[in-house]
């Protein structure tokens, strides 16, 4: 059976539940362990990168949307010094968010190569 | 120098509308070439310790931010060498082969560099791009998806116009705004009505890349496409963006459960100046590859925005469908182009859609325009409202499914009511803004906004503010819909939430059912591999594309001739050979006063008769009506009443309204003046055939009439008619009849 982020049940996510005033938003988002689930999915059919994927996914869920926005907002081009970046992979690695600290290192090794660190 | 004016012929061909078209001189330096420029680099591919150390002829130490996501990313190693060895023909035969499995050339892509699938891709030919499409596409079943805008961000309209694409069979919208801030309103207005529509409609408001995140965070959309990538390293950073920060986006949509897909296009970086002498195909290719590389399931490409800048050079609208390919082969969602409008000529942009058309692809349409092309905030796209009947009648033509139902008027009407209101509600209860009654009305019944002279222009921007300021979420919509009786439609939006926690529509080339399931490479995976095989309609499908609702039978055209019955015409008995010289005999046909009373053109029998009557008085002549009930061909009803008239000839009239004049002495094919073209015909030419017939009754030489000519398709417009006229004819014809006097009564 599917949980919710919030670990609810997907059957207790209602419409009578919505009028009872028990439904928030974590009550709707996707939980880490089906988005690995379906990363599993996605590897059995063909797409690995698809896979890699859901795993980074999955490591977000644990962010907050607005630091999620502002990490992205760190990746484009010229935004960021190789401090910020290594900060902000430090930050990821803390939170068990491995996969998605791998990449901003990687990121920070390229622009620092292509001239687009701040 | 003055120039020559050109001669009539070319002045003529000039001013035909593929002329608006801009036609360019294949010009590499300026990436001005469809496949294969002499700046494209050789394929390669050298891994070393499992690092790839030279791609497509470039050592690692020079690779851009492009070809460093690819190389390191994109790349399955364990088939890189096997796949680089392979010829390029080769693979394009494996493509095409339906005995080499759609899974077998999905490997082989998988560790091919962009410059080498570029290289194999551009050798296949347009019908073997058909068939590859056929079997390459993720998604056994084929879909469409709509743009649903307008210039005035009208939320009436926009639900109202968002349940009737759904009505139509669109499985995805993508709404856009000409002013940003009213995104959010958009989204929620889009969203209402497309769950008015249909359960299982995806949603997406493509603005700036962060905003649309937000707005996806907030449920309000369920799918997003404006994540654009691109093939040169300057146009990437000109767009503000890298491959890691693209990376990081498409794993933030898939945390918070939302579908997404990139957009690319050949003819993007010529467009914008750096595409570094390559061609739009190469390019392309890395974009392509790119995509797979960040973990994207999914591309929109084939030119989008620069669909006319490939289709300004030779081969480029090749190169449109081959890029598609290119995504399928790559195991990717392809949602294939068609959308902004790349030809003024009509011509032209059927050519540019239709192999993908009746290859089938995951979206034939990255943006049908299903609203007015003035109201396309995307600009007009390559098929628009006025086409929709067209796009049906071609899916009917071909048999086959390009995701389009046909919908009839009381269904729209009554969807456009339900979702202008329940916006309306929401809005009021959300405490967003009113609406007039007026403007309601207008947004029901408009073809487009400038049917709706009511909208206020500032409702969107202040209800998207108070969305934003007071932070509403689907969940709040969805009670406030809920609170007002729209519990159908709170479910099937509480329905898209669900899917986003279970995550299956996360998988690639995902779609809704109107039964809630998932479609996708997943559940649905296209399994051609020849005749006979892959997706076939089911059919009540079938019946859904081939019942469009212009299609008529010969009841229903009996009906109608049956509404225009007269009782003018009646019969008086056996029909007698006459004597008098200036007698002549208006033979009509058996259905005649039985069954059909109006002609083609328009006109009734009785005024036909009327006018060939009159006409012959003219000359001094007495008409005579004789029903011929033995036979329904024309000539030989002529010549039947040539032959029972003192005078020897006869007017021929089928009740469809077809006319002759026959003189006794001749064979039935033999007639003296034909009108043929019933439906062009008019009073005035029933008059001249009467006076005619009374100069030949008399023994002179009428000028005859000429057959009205115009340029109009007449045989596609009547042909089914006439189908239906003359089985009705033939079942009112009694080979054993005898003709039958007919009297016209004077018109009261």
């Amino acid at each position: 059976m599917t949980t919710a982020k919030s670990g609810k049940p997907l059957t207790e996510v209602t419409l009578d539940a919505l009028r009872a005033g028990d439904l928030e938003i974590d009550d709707v988002r996707i939980h880490p362990d089906t988005l690995a689930a379906q990363a599993r999915v996605a590897a059995d059919h063909g797409n690995p990168q698809l896979a890699e994927n859901f795993l980074r996914a999955a490591e977000l869920t644990l962010l907050p949307d607005d630091r999620v926005m502002a990490i992205y907002e760190a990746l484009r081009p010229r935004r960021s010094t190789a401090l910020d970046l290594a900060a902000i992979a430090d930050e990821l690695e803390g939170l068990g968010a491995a996969r998605n600290a791998a990449l901003i290192r990687e990121a920070a090794q390229v622009y620092q190569a292509r001239n687009l660190l701040l | 120098m003055t120039q020559a004016r050109p001669i009539g012929r070319f002045r003529f061909m000039d001013e035909q509308r593929v002329n608006l078209d801009g036609f360019a001189r294949e010009d590499p330096q300026l990436g001005l070439v469809a496949f294969n420029s002499p700046s494209d680099p050789t394929p390669s591919l050298v891994i070393e310790g499992g690092v790839v150390i030279e791609m497509d002829s470039k050592p690692a130490a020079d690779f851009d931010i492009v070809d460093a996501f690819i190389a390191t990313h994109a790349l399955d190693h364990a088939v890189a060498q096997e796949a680089m060895a392979l010829d390029d023909l080769d693979y394009a035969r494996m493509i095409v082969d339906p005995n080499v499995a759609r899974a077998e050339v999905v490997r082989l892509a998988g560790g091919m560099t962009p410059a080498k699938l570029a290289r194999a891709l551009a050798t296949l030919r347009p019908a073997e791009l058909v068939i590859a499409m056929t079997k390459c596409r993720a998604r056994r079943t084929p879909s469409n998806q709509a743009h649903v805008t307008n210039r005035s961000d009208d939320p009436l309209l926009l639900a109202a116009d968002a349940a009737t694409a759904a009505a139509f069979g669109f499985r995805e919208l993508e709404t856009t705004v000409p002013v940003l801030g009213d995104a959010p309103s958009n989204a929620i207005a889009v969203s209402i009505g497309a769950a008015v529509g249909s359960p299982g409609i995806l949603i997406q408001c493509s603005v700036e890349e962060a905003l649309e995140l937000e707005l996806g965070m907030r449920g309000l959309v369920s799918y997003a496409e404006t994540v654009s990538l691109y093939g040169t390293e300057q146009i990437f950073i000109d767009g503000d963006d890298t491959p890691w920060s693209k990376a990081f986006l498409t794993s933030a949509y898939a945390s918070r459960g939302i579908k997404m897909r990139v957009t690319s296009g050949g003819g993007s970086e010529a467009l914008m100046g750096s595409a570094e002498g390559c061609s739009m195909f190469y390019l392309e290719a890395r974009c392509v590859a790119l995509a797979r590389a960040i973990g994207s399931q999914g591309v929109q490409n084939g030119g989008i925005d620069s669909a006319s800048v490939a289709g300004s050079v030779p081969g480029g609208v090749r190169s449109l469908m081959a890029e598609n390919l290119m995504v399928m082969v790559r195991n990717l969602e392809a949602c294939t182009g068609n959308d902004a409008l790349m030809s003024e000529s009509d011509v032209r942009r059927t050519s540019r859609t239709h192999p993908i058309f009746i290859g089938g692809s995951d979206f034939i349409c990255s943006g049908f325009g299903s609203i007015q092309r003035y109201d396309n905030m995307f600009g007009p796209s390559q098929w628009n409202s006025e086409d929709i009947d067209d796009f049906l009648a071609m899916q009917r033509d071909w048999g086959v499914d390009a995701g389009l139902r046909t919908a009839a008027e009381p269904d729209v009407a009554r969807l456009r009511r339900r979702a202008a209101e329940a916006v309306r509600d929401v809005y009021r209860v959300l405490g967003l803004a009113d609406f007039t009654d007026e403007w309601l009305e207008q947004a029901v019944d408009a073809a487009g906004s400038k049917d709706v002279p009511d909208a206020d222009l500032m409702t969107p921007l202040t209800a998207s503010r108070l969305i934003r300021d007071t932070n509403v979420t689907m969940l709040d919509v969805i009670r406030a819909l809920d609170d007002c009786g729209y519990d159908i439609e709170a479910q099937r939006l509480l329905e898209m939430l669900h899917a986003r926690v279970e995550g299956h529509y996360l998988q690639t080339a995902a779609i809704f059912t109107e039964g809630m399931q998932v479609l996708s490479l997943v559940t649905d995976p296209n399994d051609y591999t020849g005749p006979g095989t892959g997706y076939t309609p089911t059919a009540a499908r079938q019946l859904e594309i081939d019942s469009i609702r212009q299609q008529k039978s010969v009841d229903d055209l009996r009906g109608s001739q049956q509404a225009a019955a007269s009782a003018r015409l009646s019969a008086t008995g056996f029909a007698s050979p006459g004597t008098d010289p200036r007698d002549v005999v208006i033979g009509v046909s058996p259905a005649t006063a039985r069954a059909i009373w109006r002609t083609l053109c328009g006109l009734t029998v009785d005024e036909a008769l009327d006018e060939l009557l009159a006409g012959l008085e003219e000359e001094g002549c007495t008409g005579r009506i004789v029903r011929f009930n033995d036979t329904i061909d024309l000539g030989l009803i002529g010549l039947k009443a040539a032959r029972l008239a003192g005078s020897g000839i006869g007017i021929g009239l089928q009740a469809k309204g077809t006319a002759l004049i026959h003189r006794r002495d001749l064979t039935p094919l033999a007639n003296l003046e034909l009108y043929s073209v019933a439906p062009s015909l008019t009073r005035g030419a029933y008059r001249q055939m009467g006076i005619n017939a009374g100069r030949h009754a008399k023994g002179s030489t009428p000028e005859p009439g000429r057959n009205p000519y115009s340029d109009e398709a007449i045989e596609a417009r009547y042909h089914t008619t006439v189908v239906a006229l003359v089985a009705i004819e033939r079942e009112c014809c009694d080979p054993a009849g005898f003709p039958e006097s007919l009297t016209l009564a004077e018109e009261r």
